[in-house]
């Protein structure tokens, strides 16, 4: 684990997004050179509709690798409540309003009930957290989320000693999700983790990425972040948590159990049914850079190998 | 008949013209974060589509008592094939990287890329054999009886699709309900034919 707390700056606050889009630009033209064509004009930005979110603690946790672009993060996202393509959740989320947003607790714990998002969320100080992000489908990002520990807001609920999973919830409202009036998967969105997964201070609750309030294409108000699971554990738009005393159902293992587990641990030795999971294609790495080897537990091993001592992952995938 | 094959031909390359102007900022949206995927994807399903559209050229002749179909039905499967070709080709050279080991594993491996493949090869002997000069040698009878392939190509391409979709098979099960209904036109075309 690196421990380099101090002297830490926040990629939000040394690189204006405009100095990430640069890159992007850079490559535009590098290919638009290639083609013998004219540059194209427009320039990215965060749109000024994100609201800034404040101060944010730098984290040990996060990498030292490069971030990807705001762009990249917010234009291609796997988020089927908006459709199934990678641009349809940019392009199909306006109609999704994420405020006013309240979460309902419940299940084993003694101080359960409706919370609001803003009470929910003012006790914890928000952390700028740079996680790789692993898809089941082998790409892979950078994000700098901004959130904080799962494990300090259950805390609050005071789960008892039957809780021994988390489940989650996605909002359903058909209305503004164009995805779900369709039944590609059994809406709403369900997912879980077993407690110590749950309190793990890897595990975070997300309401930013660069320093901004979360898009909706992003989960927005409030979603899950487990990186060294499968992106699709990484639950978007919580509207409930529920202690239970059972492996909680998980949407994607409901849809095809062969093929998604539950706990979605990232491993290179475990393939999908129809894919490889040895290597994965970095967002942003250009053309030509092929694939890089994918890492035991996303790279996360040191921190939460332990866990799964003694289970045989082959299985439990 | 002059005048629709260039139209036709205009029409088919529209698809990978777009990919290039996409990718050439001339034109917007560009190929998204991950352009490899996208412009694997697209020439896949564009190889698909005119693999399908090629099938039912014949049956529209039948349908319309008009010829005009089937005089299109070599540029449709020529560019059917230059596209699954160049979709094959994306994959090896900037998906795998022509990482031949890992290429090599998963066309052993993976079914659904062993069936890609298998349709692909199929389609070589149809393309290389396309020309008037091929039919000549050939003689109509074993040419025919050659390009016939193009059934379990088409059925081997469209389960290819289908296999790779994660959940929503909406699109995949089209191709397959349109497939076999223009497998089973063909054969009451040819039990009508016998009588």
């Amino acid at each position: 684990m690196p421990v380099n707390t101090k002297n830490r700056i926040l990629p939000s606050e040394i690189t204006p997004p405009e100095v990430y889009f640069n890159r992007r630009l850079f490559m535009q033209a590098g290919l638009v050179a290639g083609a013998g064509l004219a540059l194209p004009a427009a320039a990215d930005a965060i749109p000024a509709a994100h609201r800034r979110l404040g101060e944010l603690r730098p984290s040990p946790f996060s990498t030292d690798e490069a971030p990807n672009t705001f762009e990249e993060i917010s234009t291609y996202n796997n988020f089927y409540e908006f459709g199934t393509g990678k641009s349809d959740p940019v392009r199909l989320s306006h109609r999704f309003n994420p405020r006013p947003w309240s979460v309902r607790v419940d299940g084993e714990c003694d101080k359960g009930g409706d919370i609001t998002l803003e009470d929910l969320l003012a006790p914890h100080p928000l952390e700028e957290r740079i996680y790789r992000l692993r898809c089941v489908e082998a790409w892979s990002m950078v994000v700098p989320w901004v959130g904080f520990p799962l494990g300090d807001l259950l805390k609050r609920f005071e789960p008892n000693s039957r809780a021994k999973y988390v489940a989650f919830e996605t909002v359903y409202r058909p209305e503004e999700m164009p995805g779900q009036r369709a039944r590609i998967i059994d809406w709403p969105y369900v997912e879980g983790l077993r407690m110590d997964e749950a309190m793990h201070p890897l595990t975070i609750l997300a309401v930013g990425i660069y320093g901004v309030e979360l898009p909706n294409q992003n989960g927005a108000p409030l979603r899950l972040v487990v990186p060294w699971k499968y992106g699709f554990k990484s639950i978007k738009s919580i509207v409930r948590i529920s202690f239970v005393e059972e492996e909680p159902p998980t949407s994607w293992s409901l849809s095809a159990p062969r093929e998604y587990g539950f706990y979605a641990n990232v491993n290179p030795e475990v393939d999908h049914p129809r894919w490889s999971q040895a290597r994965e294609r970095r967002i942003g790495a250009g053309f030509f850079a092929g694939r890089q080897p994918t890492l035991m537990f996303n790279g996360y091993a040191e921190d939460v190998a332990s866990l799964y001592a003694g289970m045989d992952l082959q299985r439990q995938f | 008949m002059r005048a629709l094959k260039a139209a036709f031909f205009v029409l088919a390359l529209l698809p990978g013209l777009l990919l290039l102007l996409r990718g050439s900022g001339l034109v917007s949206p560009g190929l998204g974060a991950n352009p490899v995927e996208l412009i694997q994807d697209t020439l896949g399903l564009w190889g698909l589509r005119l693999l399908l559209l090629t099938l039912c050229l014949s049956p529209l002749a039948w349908l319309l008592r008009r010829p005009w179909p089937v005089a299109l039905r070599r540029m449709a499967g020529l560019f059917a094939f230059a596209y699954i070709l160049l979709h094959f080709l994306v994959w090896a050279l900037l998906d795998q990287a022509l990482d031949w080991p890992a290429i090599t594993e998963d066309i052993v491996e993976r079914p659904f890329i062993t069936i890609g493949v298998a349709a692909m090869l199929m389609l070589v002997p149809l393309a290389v054999t396309s020309t008037r000069g091929w039919q000549r040698r050939l003689g109509a009878r074993r040419w025919l009886q050659l390009h016939r392939l193009v059934y379990p190509a088409a059925i081997l391409g469209v389960w290819h699709y289908f296999w790779q979709v994660k959940a929503d098979i909406r699109e995949p099960l089209f191709y397959a309900v349109l497939l076999a209904a223009l497998l089973l036109a063909r054969l009451y075309h040819r039990r009508q034919a016998r009588l």
